[in-house]
């Protein structure tokens, strides 16, 4: 029997949520538990730097630091969420003290999720955080919009845990092992089924990053949950869904890249030539953000598809960036307010920098960064997925990946257009919460100041695949 | 360099400024005014220190100078900044027209008088930058980043289409660039490398740079703009606010002349032997087509923004002879375009201030009304045609003299573009200035202002100065151009 406290920062989340859900029952202060379930976040962030890495559990579970790089990118996302949520929660009809809750179950479902080494854990990961988000998509159920959304995601994401576990079942039969290190020493490489197999899993897992052509929900259900649960759905689970993607593939399957880099291939460029058109049709920008974000997962699957060192180490600063620049982004979105009603067409931004000058600049500039415009992170971010890809000879995903910035770019300028272009309308209530303050500065300046010194990113990056190389 | 990085200054104070002005309340005229004086010294301080520059430059060095170099992103992509003969001039004209854009902009910007001068400010650093870095991919953050305090500038003080423009300035030059950060990427790959003074001796395969030279061409040619992608140069001139095209055609566009001296032929002087004769022929065909279309326009900033793309055309001819003389002729040629472009956007600017209309037909006999400013007029028209004792004329004849040691043929077409100059400049002179003065608005018409003296008195001095004595330029340029010709046809030996 080994040590139980090799996976403490697990048990401590799954603990504070269980005595958090009973304090719920009592304590009628919301506010008190969200900040609580902040608190033990900010702990496990704490715990996560502070654990040894190994591998446990028969080599089931993994802790290195790829895993724990992506668990702290996990927590940000979840404080990020649990922040805007205190601000929101009324106006939004969803003050309800399982927010929380379910946030932190997801949450260790994710964590559960880039550790895992094994088709079985990796399955129980995914399946935690998705039963969370399919009730916080429906957490607002007095709007069609959100229950719309929850079933949706809902119906869709047992289709993708179907395939899912219809490809772990293939990869358990053609090669007798659930463990990733073990198929890659027993599989047979010229066996069909372990190839069936392969494809499934990745079709499930290619729903949850949402890459085309599995991105049908993403929409659809950014539109209608709640704005908070869909910066959630943007910053966590797309992470954690690329930590296990990255893991599974080069861990069981390294040797048969062949095989599934043309899958990957496929996904990358439909992901982002799709998006960049798609986008350009959208009025509510909660939809034109699910676009955009399935145009960057189709960058970052770029870094997956290069099967190299350097396409792992740009997957991870382009996942570092995209969470900043999201952070940034939703938090704006969440202070376009108006007599306690909230506003998500882009129309309604119009001429937004007469009333609210600094917000309105930040704003654009994420825009620009969000394009890949130099001077500002996005650019680095494609810069490197770029450096990766024609350092693996992937000359054709480098050029169809430029195409498509640039027609995004098309999209992004347009929501600098009607900010800055056209007639003003009626004052927001803008960013005049303090914890909102507290995402959105810090975020912005750090993606417009990144330019200065990017180095530290890079080498945290190379730091976090060694486990891989 | 144990001295003071003094391009870093250069690059960082406008930013320092920036930083100045959000602090800066904009709610009434004083604070505008404030405001407005604050970018303005910023500004004039920093051409202050370009001019220091210029005297601390030693001109005998054909290498680069005042070099700085620090770690910045990983090994092999450095912040390395550094000037030479070719890059030094381009750094004083863009300190020398900020301030002169920021006091043109005075009255003529009504609203959002502080983002207005931020977006200047910004503008200049990006413009500074791409003339120091000695990193490529230093050089493409300033090359893009450039065009996000454009795109607002054309997009919220602009014209009336002015949202067309603006998208179509960015989209193409973005569809273009993208393609050179490949380019550059590679060259990362290949030569581990992207400093610049370490790339200009390290040798391409052929095969490499035959493609690694069209994807910068791609970038330069939607930039500089040649003829068949010029066509966002005149939408975005007539949108732009009158400083914005000061700007535009003065700087923004040498960047790519820049480009194309520096890396195109630099890099890869087999790939630009090869091209050659098209860029030969292109410029031809430039010259000569945006001369005709010059001719039938009826909006004045119409036709000199054609007549930028052709006199660009004449700085490409100059680039792509690979001789001293070319090379010199097309910096010159680059240098007097600033200055001489940069004055006629401002003389339209001046009108179109008193009379809100650059339709061309509206204007006519205002010698009567404002003889200062037909005498200013005149000379930039003269100059722009390339009048000897104008700055004009020392550019396109070094380039002619150049082309004409190449081919007659070429040089022969060519020439008929000095005669078109004469022909659509002097009729746009004749319509506007001469002639009686029939029209009844034009009688109120005020002679220039003395803030529009100070404008036009530095560029008159330089204009004139550059044409009738042009050795102190040709000297800071001389031991670079002939380093760099030294050094494309060792390679190609």
């Amino acid at each position: 029997m080994e040590n139980i406290l090799h996976i403490i920062p697990e048990i401590f989340i799954f603990c504070s949520a269980l005595i958090l859900l009973i304090l719920g029952l009592f304590i009628k202060n919301i506010k008190l538990i969200n900040n609580l379930a902040i608190l033990s976040l900010l702990i496990a962030v704490a715990l996560v730097i502070n654990q040894p890495y190994q591998s446990i559990y028969l080599n089931s579970y993994v802790i290195d630091e790829f895993s724990s790089l992506f668990k702290i990118m996990i927590f940000i996302g979840s404080i990020v969420t649990l922040v805007m949520f205190v601000s929101s929660r009324e106006d939004l009809h969803i003050n309800l003290y399982e927010f929380p809750i379910l946030i932190l179950f997801s949450t260790l479902g994710m964590m559960v999720m880039v550790s895992a080494n094994d088709l079985l854990a990796m399955f129980i990961g995914l399946e935690l955080q998705s039963l969370s988000l399919y009730v916080l998509a429906a957490l607002n159920r007095n709007s069609l919009l959100s229950s719309e959304a929850g079933i949706k995601y809902f119906i869709l994401g047992a289709l993708s845990s179907g395939l899912l576990l219809f490809g772990i079942s293939y990869i358990y039969g053609f090669s007798g092992n659930t463990n990733f290190n073990l198929i890659a020493v027993n599989y047979n490489s010229e066996s069909l089924g372990l190839l069936i197999g392969i494809v499934f899993v990745l079709a499930g897992l290619a729903f949850k990053v949402s890459a085309v052509p599995f991105h049908m929900w993403t929409p659809d259900v950014y539109q209608g949950a709640p704005t908070p649960i869909t910066a959630f759905f943007a910053l966590a689970p797309k992470i954690a869904a690329m930590g296990i993607l990255v893991r599974f593939l080069f861990n069981s399957f390294g040797e048969l890249y062949l095989d599934w880099q043309q899958i990957i291939f496929f996904i990358s460029i439909a992901s982002m030539m799709l998006a960049a058109f798609a986008a350009i049709a959208q009025t509510n920008i909660k939809r034109l953000m699910a676009y955009s974000s399935i145009g960057h997962i189709g960058y970052a699957l770029i870094g997956v598809a290069c099967v190299s060192s350097e396409g792992l180490r740009s997957l991870l600063i382009y996942l570092m960036i995209y969470l900043v620049m999201n952070v940034s982004v939703f938090t704006a979105i969440l202070s376009l307010k108006r007599n306690d009603a909230y506003f998500e067409n882009i129309s309604d931004l119009s001429g937004m920098y007469k009333n609210h000058p600094f917000t309105a600049i930040l704003v654009a500039l994420m825009m620009f960064s969000l394009a890949g415009i130099p001077p500002l992170a996005g650019f680095f971010g494609k810069f490197y997925i770029f450096v990766a890809a024609l350092e693996s000879n992937m000359v054709f995903l480098a050029v169809v990946g430029i195409i498509a910035s640039v027609i995004s770019a098309f999209y992004y300028l347009r929501i600098v257009k009607i900010m800055y272009f056209d007639e003003p309308k009626e004052e927001f209530d803008g960013l005049n919460i303090r914890s909102l303050q507290v995402l959105f500065y810090p975020s912005s300046f750090l993606v417009i100041l990144f330019f200065i010194y990017p180095a530290p990113i890079i080498q945290l990056s190379e730091y976090a695949i060694k486990s891989f190389y | 360099m144990n001295e003071l990085p003094i391009l870093s200054i250069l690059i960082l104070l406008p930013i320092v400024g920036i930083f100045f002005m959000t602090l800066i309340r904009n709610n009434n005229d004083q604070s505008s005014n404030n405001l407005k004086h604050t970018a303005l010294w910023i500004s004039f301080l920093n051409f202050l220190i370009s001019l220091y520059l210029l005297f601390a430059f030693n001109q005998q060095d054909a290498g680069f100078q005042f070099e700085e170099r620090y770690f910045w992103i990983e090994n092999g992509i450095s912040y390395h900044l550094g000037v030479d003969g070719i890059s030094i001039l381009f750094i004083l004209l863009t300190t020398m027209l900020v301030p002169i854009c920021i006091l043109a902009s005075y009255d003529s910007i009504k609203f959002s008088v502080k983002e207005y001068l931020i977006a200047f400010l910004a503008l200049e650093t990006f413009m500074i930058g791409v003339f120091c870095s000695l990193d490529l991919v230093l050089f493409y953050l300033f090359f893009e980043g450039g065009l996000i305090p454009m795109f607002l500038i054309i997009g919220i003080w602009g014209g009336e289409r002015r949202v067309y423009s603006t998208f179509k300035f960015f989209l193409y030059t973005l569809a273009g660039s993208v393609f050179m950060l490949l380019a550059i990427i590679y060259i990362f790959i290949t030569a581990g490398t992207t400093d610049v003074s370490y790339l200009l001796d390290y040798n391409f395969t052929r095969n490499e740079q035959i493609v690694l030279w069209l994807a910068f061409f791609a970038s330069f040619m939607v930039k500089i703009p040649m003829w068949p992608f010029h066509t966002w140069l005149p939408d975005a001139h007539v949108e732009a606010p009158t400083a914005g095209s000061v700007i535009l055609a003065g700087v923004l566009l040498k960047m790519a002349g820049y480009g194309f001296i520096r890396f195109s032929i630099g890099f890869f002087p087999e790939a630009s032997e090869l091209f050659a004769p098209l860029i030969f022929t292109l410029s031809i065909v430039a010259i000569i087509v945006t001369s005709l279309i010059a001719l039938v326009q009826e909006d004045m900033k119409k036709l000199i923004a054609y007549s930028s793309v052709a006199h660009m055309g004449f700085v490409t001819l100059g680039i792509f002879t690979f001789t001293v003389q070319g090379i010199e002729g097309s910096i010159i040629q680059m240098i007097s375009h600033g200055i001489v472009s940069a004055a006629l956007f401002l003389c339209v600017g001046v009108v179109y201030d008193r009379l809100h209309t650059r339709e061309i037909s509206r204007y006519g006999g205002l010698v009567s009304k404002m003889p200062m400013y037909a005498f200013t007029f005149m000379i930039f028209i003269l100059a722009s045609l390339g009048l000897p004792g104008t700055s004009g004329f020392v550019g396109e004849f070094l380039v002619l003299l150049s082309i004409f040691s190449i081919n007659t043929y070429f040089a022969v077409f060519a020439t008929t573009g000095v005669v078109l100059a004469a022909t659509y400049s002097l009729w746009l002179y004749r319509r506007m200035i001469f002639g009686a003065l029939i029209k009844d608005d034009l009688s109120e018409m005020l002679d220039l202002t003395r803030r529009e003296i100070i404008i036009f008195f530095p560029l008159i001095t330089l204009t004139i100065f550059i044409g009738i004595y042009p050795k102190p330029v040709i000297d800071i340029i001389e031991p670079s151009a002939k380093k760099i010709v030294n050094q494309v046809n060792g390679k190609l030996n």
